[in-house]
């Protein structure tokens, strides 16, 4: 794990910081295109304080060596350290990605357990359909198409989390409230896909589970459908789902980045674009290692979690050749 | 069954068949059976694809938009960059057949527009005297065909003088329908560039790893955890936010679909190194491993064979994802830029709410991508549900 994510650490620093060019040759761009002048003595200046004018490697040390303190440098421009940046933003993402994920479970599951009770009925065939429908719809096109049809149905603006007065404003119970007000709408949209996908994970596993001949067993025994269908084949077709926590870990920070532009949620998921647009290279190369190390935790505590509910994956773990 | 029973003590009817008797009839088979059990591992395959009937339907249309593509030049009304000031964002024309009651050839209403003085919108209204019959097979705008040769011919064209813009036009007064059918040529082509790439790459790197074993594998194992542990829309943004801006387009259409393939294969490397892990210890391979056959031929032509089905299936189920990829980065700026035409980058024009509320069909480009997705998606999942032909 520790040497995937040193590689890891040295890939995003060569990808986000080592091509030619970086913030402050945006800044002075900028501000030409402007019609201002750049003060370059200023310029030079913070180059200097951050380091700018070091070999790449030793650029690369004290990156590391702060990321390891938990201090993700500066952005410069917010002109404000990264924590504190992405903190804010952060409570809004894991808002948003808690009820997308809580929302794709309330469907899916219910979905998924009648599709592979009823395989090959019409339900089911009309159930995956909707399914395969939802996992194939891009959302940020299933955003724009939405924000549109809300514009000319309802003639009002959906896009955003809360209402504009409460940007910038400490959280209230108001503004939970405004925020409860605008989330439905990512929430279907960012769930539709995880949706689609879980009905057809559900369905596959429990299918499987179901031909089993301990299933016939408990249900020749006199085992209620119901009863027998809970407590031995879902459960263990729950397997995937304990292994599927790796992949949720990093989207539940990052939040899904073009759907949060196209409905301008104050999410990370667009800062971190912008960033990565104008060079700002600690917010983009801290916030990315991030995600890095979500995803290398997350497949972790599926490891473990998965060895701790199914001793066979325990026993097999030895043989392989 | 139901003969009455014989009167009681009466000789019991002899039973037996006058045919001669044939010991071989059990084992023969019907034709369709002998066919079936003949048919070759392909065949079958083909038999059960075709009984997936949205995966046939599918099949159809992307040929058929291929065609399309290839033939871009032909089928697009106007040339893509073709601007028609007088025609700035107009709204789509429909296509009538009846006019007064009276059925004719297609046409449609000629448009004029009015200057808003409060909004400054134009606002087009249809003028119903004057009648524009579209032209079929007919010379229009002039085109260089695949940049070989000249030409003007087109499917269909506007009245001579009149205009026909079927999807509405954009802020430069461009034909959104003509630019759709030109910026699928990217977008299509970029989906197969891209898995070409990946699945040359997962077939070398995979095939090698799974047959070789020992500490390649190992370390193309760990590489696969690295890449596949770095989230992948914002590594896709950082890798093309890159790209230089002073790229060439066509420069800049291969470095993003080099991107899009670098970062996939690792998923196709997988698949393929655990089938060779597990086909290598069948006794077919051991049998040619005792004939004296040796691994590039064993692999070459007893292993991949056994598989590559899988592999054609478990591609394309990966090219919508490339399309959406190229769409979404340039629907952001960061993918293809202007003069190029891609479904995306016409959509980067429709990412202002505002603009698309008044101008909706700046939208159309969604249409096609989500078309090709789902008959991509449908496609994959028939090969898929076929390449296991015996299953």
């Amino acid at each position: 794990m520790i040497p995937t994510l040193f590689v890891t650490s040295v890939l995003v620093f060569s990808i986000v910081v080592l091509p030619p060019g970086d913030y402050f040759d945006t800044l002075v761009s900028e501000s030409l295109a402007s019609g201002e002048k750049a003060d370059l003595t200023r310029i030079e200046f913070l180059r200097k304080e951050y380091g700018f004018d070091k070999s790449p490697v030793e650029r690369y040390v004290l990156w590391v060596s702060n990321l390891l303190r938990g201090d993700l440098g500066y952005s410069f421009e917010y002109q404000l350290p990264v924590n504190d940046l992405v903190g804010d933003r952060m409570v809004l993402t894991i808002i948003v990605s808690g009820f997308t994920i809580l929302f794709t479970w309330i469907i899916a599951f219910p979905i998924g357990i009648y599709s592979a009770t009823h395989q090959y009925s019409w339900g089911d065939y009309g159930l995956t359909f909707l399914g395969l429908l939802g996992l194939a719809i891009p959302h940020f096109l299933l955003a724009l198409v939405i924000v549109y049809f809300a514009n000319v149905w309802f003639g009002v603006s959906i896009g955003g989390l809360m209402d504009d007065r409460f940007l910038n404003q400490p959280m209230s119970w108001s503004k939970f409230w405004s925020i409860m007000q605008h989330l439905w709408i990512p929430v279907i949209v960012i769930g539709t896909g995880g949706t689609g996908k879980m009905i057809r994970a559900v369905r596959a596993n429990l299918l499987d589970e179901l031909q089993k001949q301990y299933y016939t067993t408990a249900r020749a025994k006199g085992l209620p459908p119901g009863r027998a269908l809970m407590k031995y084949p879902f459960r263990l077709s729950l397997n995937f789902f304990i292994s599927d926590i790796g992949d949720v870990l990093p989207h539940v920070v990052s939040g899904a980045e073009i759907t949060a532009i196209v409905l301008s949620l104050q999410t990370t998921g667009p800062l971190l674009l912008r960033a990565l647009q104008s060079r700002d290279t600690f917010l983009a190369s801290s916030f990315l290692m991030f995600l890095a190390f979500l995803t290398v935790v997350g497949v972790l505590i599926s490891d473990i979690a998965l060895s701790l509910l199914d001793p066979r994956i325990r026993l097999q773990g030895g043989q392989t050749k | 069954m139901n003969a009455p029973l014989p009167a009681a003590g009466a000789p019991l009817p002899h039973t037996f068949r006058d045919e001669p008797f044939d010991p071989y009839s059990v084992e023969k088979m019907s034709e369709a059976q002998e066919r079936a059990y003949l048919a070759s591992q392909w065949t079958l395959m083909w038999w059960k694809f075709r009984r997936h009937r949205l995966a046939v339907i599918s099949a159809v249309l992307l040929i058929l938009l291929y065609i399309i593509v290839a033939f871009a030049e032909f089928f697009a009304p106007y040339n893509y960059q073709s601007r028609h000031t007088a025609f700035i964002r107009s709204p789509p024309q429909a296509i009538h057949i009846f006019h007064e009651g009276s059925l004719r050839a297609p046409f449609v209403y000629g448009e004029s527009f009015k200057l808003n003085i409060d909004t400054l919108r134009r606002e087009y209204t249809n003028d119903t005297s004057s009648i524009q019959t579209i032209r079929w097979f007919c010379h229009g705008d002039s085109y260089s065909f695949w940049g070989l040769f000249d030409g003007s011919l087109h499917l269909m064209c506007p009245a001579e003088g009149g205009s026909l813009y079927i999807a509405g036009t954009d802020r430069l007064g461009r034909d959104i329908l003509s630019r759709m059918i030109y910026g699928a040529r990217v977008s299509l082509t970029i989906g197969l560039i891209g898995v070409s790439i990946s699945f040359l790459l997962g077939i070398i790197i995979g095939g090698l790893a799974g047959y070789y074993g020992g500490t390649f594998d190992l370390l193309v194992q760990r590489a696969i955890e690295i890449v596949q542990s770095l989230p992948q829309i914002p590594l896709w943004l950082a890798l093309s936010a890159i790209l230089p801006a002073t790229w060439s387009p066509l420069l800049v259409y291969f470095g993003i679909t080099i991107i899009l393939g670098l970062l996939d294969w690792t998923g196709l490397a997988r698949a393929v190194r655990s089938k060779l892990l597990s086909l290598r210890e069948e006794d077919y391979v051991l049998a040619a491993q005792l004939a004296g056959a040796r691994p590039a031929r064993i692999i070459a032509l007893h292993l991949i064979p056994g598989f590559i089905s899988h592999l054609i299936a478990s591609a394309t189920v990966t090219i919508p994802r490339m399309i959406l990829g190229e769409t979404a980065l340039s629907f952001l700026g960061l993918g293809l830029r202007p003069p190029v035409t891609s479904w995306g980058v016409m959509l980067n024009e429709a990412q202002n709410i505002n603009v698309v509320a008044l101008y909706p069909w700046l939208l159309w480009p969604v249409v096609p991508v989500i078309i090709v997705i789902l008959a991509f998606n449908f496609m994959g999942d028939g090969m898929r549900d076929a390449a296991d032909p015996y299953h």
